[in-house]
């Protein structure tokens, strides 16, 4: 079950991060488990400490968040909300809204709809476009910690190893194709 | 009045760390402020390091773990006064904020100036709009002090290989490390187009090495903490004071104030963790390190007047050029940079004939790290999007197949290019932000297109498919991109500058204020000029020097 978004919510972000990295010979972003990646970036707060600083990147640790920093990544997640304290610098429109606002303008029929259609409706909002790009590369590829990269599968596609401490690389490794 | 403590210490990272080192030998008590987390090394028990850094881009590269959180402390920028109070506010060339500072995020390379470096007014001449000075020391004078600085950091290198260097008095503490695939190739042209690459002085141990082990190549150097402390941040300086006892370090506290009381600095005030400003009281000084663009604003908010506190902004200007190889590169593996030369540098009938050419007196590029890039998210964000997406980062033209160079090139210093404090911006803490105002002189811009052609031609014989040339910063580019109007290296310098004459100089030459003798700059707002070399050893090294000054002094 999905912490922040609804079943009907993430579907349509499952979908929406299938077409941004599609599966081709090797699986994609739904295999890979992108869609959990953003959706527990949204509900970092769900948890205790907040998903945002993994210990290690494979595991399931995670750092505590002092008091300023809990207030800048729940004003980046949550919004500023009329908060006195999370307007210093301006409103913020957090990411739970902006992805609840970018999913109900690309329609819960998203994931009915065919290839062509769903490319025009993503494209029709840039920016929430370049926000859910960010957040699928990072799903995607960034440390398995986050709730993406299941399996490495994105690592394994792009014949990146990852985090190789405590072993490294040799020094033939390091020097020689 | 008894002092608590005999100096108060602002800014935790290599500059900030050998002058407590340094005091605390010498018997005095420090305290040390540093506004960012610690996740160096364990308080309770110095002798353990921490184990927070690790492998992880999103971490590093996306959430800020480092800091500072570019909401918490934003900063305003702009090119120019005539373009309106400020164009950004955000990020804008952050240094990290966490204990050891800059040290903690650098790849470590550590290079010596070169004695042209110390005076450059006087072997090279002045620039208009620039103010070129020479420093009040020279590089003889500095010597003992990087050689002592390479000791405390743990410098790898070959003292032969670089023909450029000045001389030395002895050999480098570790031989290099292993060098990335890349740099084999890279260097083996370049030496036959008549360049002379060298392996870089790296701040990772190549051998175990002051109870820290050797590197073991995992290739998240720049831009993370070492998982192992393999690395020369400043963990060696720091833990060696907070061993002494006569050291205490509150990270996550603020300071917002010198305070100065005729004529001397007696303490600070500081806003605590839990957001309560108190005081502290220092008997014997105050040093201020925390880089060359906190340093300033924080004399700013104390209210120091002297009207160059801020002037002379220089960050290196980076020129990258890049190749894409038709072979596989790895440049994921290894200590992120292992060679570099130094040929743009030192002048030759070119570079004078393109100074000619550009109407300037003189033109000076920067050292040459050989280097790729190793970071999958930033890659996967470059590519398009759809059903090519996983078919490119497979090929990986540009992670996996790139090889380069990226040029520091040296920054002339503009009176024009400065910090001061942003009218209406303010930090969490209610504190007006720092306002960069920041645009390259003409002579980096020419450099930067006289030496980029000879960096593509080793690519071109190493194979290139195709080679690609930016720079950072990009005049007229987007705010809020890699690419921008704002500069990306983080060699932040100038602001505070050193000098013999009160009028055209902040600090004397022995890094404190002309006017206030007890108040030490430890950082590298004291440079004078950027020279094309990473300030860090020199930082080290000048802290060093100043720090036995201060010591011996009072």
């Amino acid at each position: 079950m999905p912490v922040f978004f609804t079943p009907e919510e993430y579907a349509v972000v499952v979908a929406a991060c299938e077409r941004l990295i599609p599966a081709d010979e090797q699986p994609g972003a739904t295999d890979a488990g992108v869609a959990d990646y953003i959706d527990i970036l949204l509900g970092a707060f769900s948890f205790e400490p907040p998903r945002i600083w993994a210990v290690h990147p494979r595991g399931a640790e995670f750092h505590p968040l002092t008091t300023l920093d809990e207030l800048a990544w729940r004003t980046r997640i949550e919004g500023s909300l009329g908060i006195e304290e999370r307007e210093r610098i301006g409103p913020v429109v957090g990411w739970q809204q902006r992805y609840r606002d970018g999913i109900a303008a690309l329609g819960t029929d998203f994931v009915d709809v065919d290839e062509t259609e769903q490319k025009r409706r993503l494209r029709a909002d840039r920016a929430f476009l370049a926000l859910l790009h960010q957040h699928a590369c990072e799903g995607m590829y960034g440390a398995p910690a986050y709730g993406g990269n299941r399996g490495l599968i994105g690592w394994a596609n792009c014949n990146f190893e990852g985090d190789v401490q405590p072993r490294g690389y040799t020094d033939a490794e390091v020097s020689q194709p | 009045m008894s002092a608590d403590f005999d100096a108060i210490i602002v800014g935790s990272g290599p500059g900030g760390s050998t002058v407590a080192d340094v005091l605390t030998a010498a018997g005095w008590s420090v305290v040390i402020f540093e506004k960012g987390r610690n996740h160096l090394i364990d308080l309770d028990d110095p002798t353990h390091l921490l184990t927070d850094y690790s492998n992880d881009e999103l971490k590093f590269m996306t959430r800020h773990f480092l800091g500072p959180d570019p909401w918490l402390e934003p900063r305003a920028f702009r090119t120019s006064e005539d373009h309106g109070e400020r164009e950004h506010v955000g990020e804008a060339n952050n240094l990290p904020s966490t204990v050891g500072g800059g040290g903690v995020h650098a790849d470590g390379k550590l290079p010596r100036f070169l004695a042209v470096d110390f005076a450059m007014r006087s072997t090279h001449g002045p620039i208009d709009g620039a103010a070129v000075e020479d420093w009040p020391l020279d590089y003889d004078e500095m010597e003992p002090y990087y050689a002592e600085a390479e000791r405390v950091v743990g410098v790898a290198g070959d003292a032969d290989a670089n023909p450029f260097a000045e001389w030395r008095s002895g050999p480098y503490p570790m031989p290099p490390g292993a060098p990335m695939y890349g740099a084999v190739l890279s260097t083996e042209v370049a030496e036959r187009q008549g360049l002379h690459p060298y392996p870089g002085p790296t701040g990772a141990n190549s051998v175990p090495y002051d109870g820290r082990p050797a590197c073991n190549n995992c290739g998240f150097c720049a831009y993370y903490g070492c998982p192992i402390h393999a690395k020369g941040d400043p963990v060696a300086p720091l833990q060696r004071a907070l061993l002494t006892g006569r050291a205490e370090l509150r990270p996550e506290t603020f300071v917002s104030r010198v305070i100065v009381s005729n004529g001397r600095a007696t303490g600070v005030e500081y806003v605590d963790r839990d957001g309560t400003v108190r005081t502290e009281t220092a008997g014997r000084a105050v040093v201020l390190a925390g880089g060359a663009v906190e340093t300033p604003r924080l004399l700013l908010l104390s209210g120091f007047e002297h009207p160059l506190i801020g002037r002379h902004l220089m960050c290196h200007f980076q020129t990258l050029v890049m190749g894409v190889m038709p072979f596989r590169t790895h440049p994921h593996r290894g200590r992120s940079v292992t060679h570099m030369h130094d040929d743009h540098l030192v002048d030759d009938d070119a570079s004078r004939a393109a100074a000619r050419d550009g109407g300037l007196p003189w033109i000076r590029g920067g050292m040459v790290e050989h280097c790729g890039p190793g970071a999958p998210v930033l890659e996967a964000r470059i590519y398009p999007w759809g059903r090519r997406h996983k078919e490119l980062m497979r090929e990986s033209p540009l992670r996996d197949h790139m090889w380069g160079f990226t040029m520091q090139g040296e920054d002339v210093p503009q009176p024009t290019n400065r910090i001061d404090l942003d009218p209406v911006v303010r930090d969490v803490r209610g504190f007006p932000a720092v306002r960069m105002t920041y645009r390259p002189h003409r002579m980096e811009q020419v450099a930067s297109a006289h030496y980029a052609p000879t960096l593509a031609a080793v690519l071109e014989e190493m194979g290139a498919k195709e080679t690609m040339v930016s720079t950072s910063p990009m005049p007229g580019g987007a705010f809020g991109g890699y690419l921008s109007p704002i500069p990306n290296s983080k060699h932040v310098l100038g602001t505070v500058r050193m000098g013999t004459d009160p009028a055209t100089s902040v600090l004397d030459r022995w890094g404190r204020f002309h006017d206030v003798a007890n108040l030490l700059v430890a950082d590298s707002s004291g440079f004078v000029t950027s020279t094309g070399y990473g300030p860090t050893l020199t930082i080290v090294a000048l802290a060093i020097r100043n720090a036995r000054a201060l010591a011996a002094s009072s």
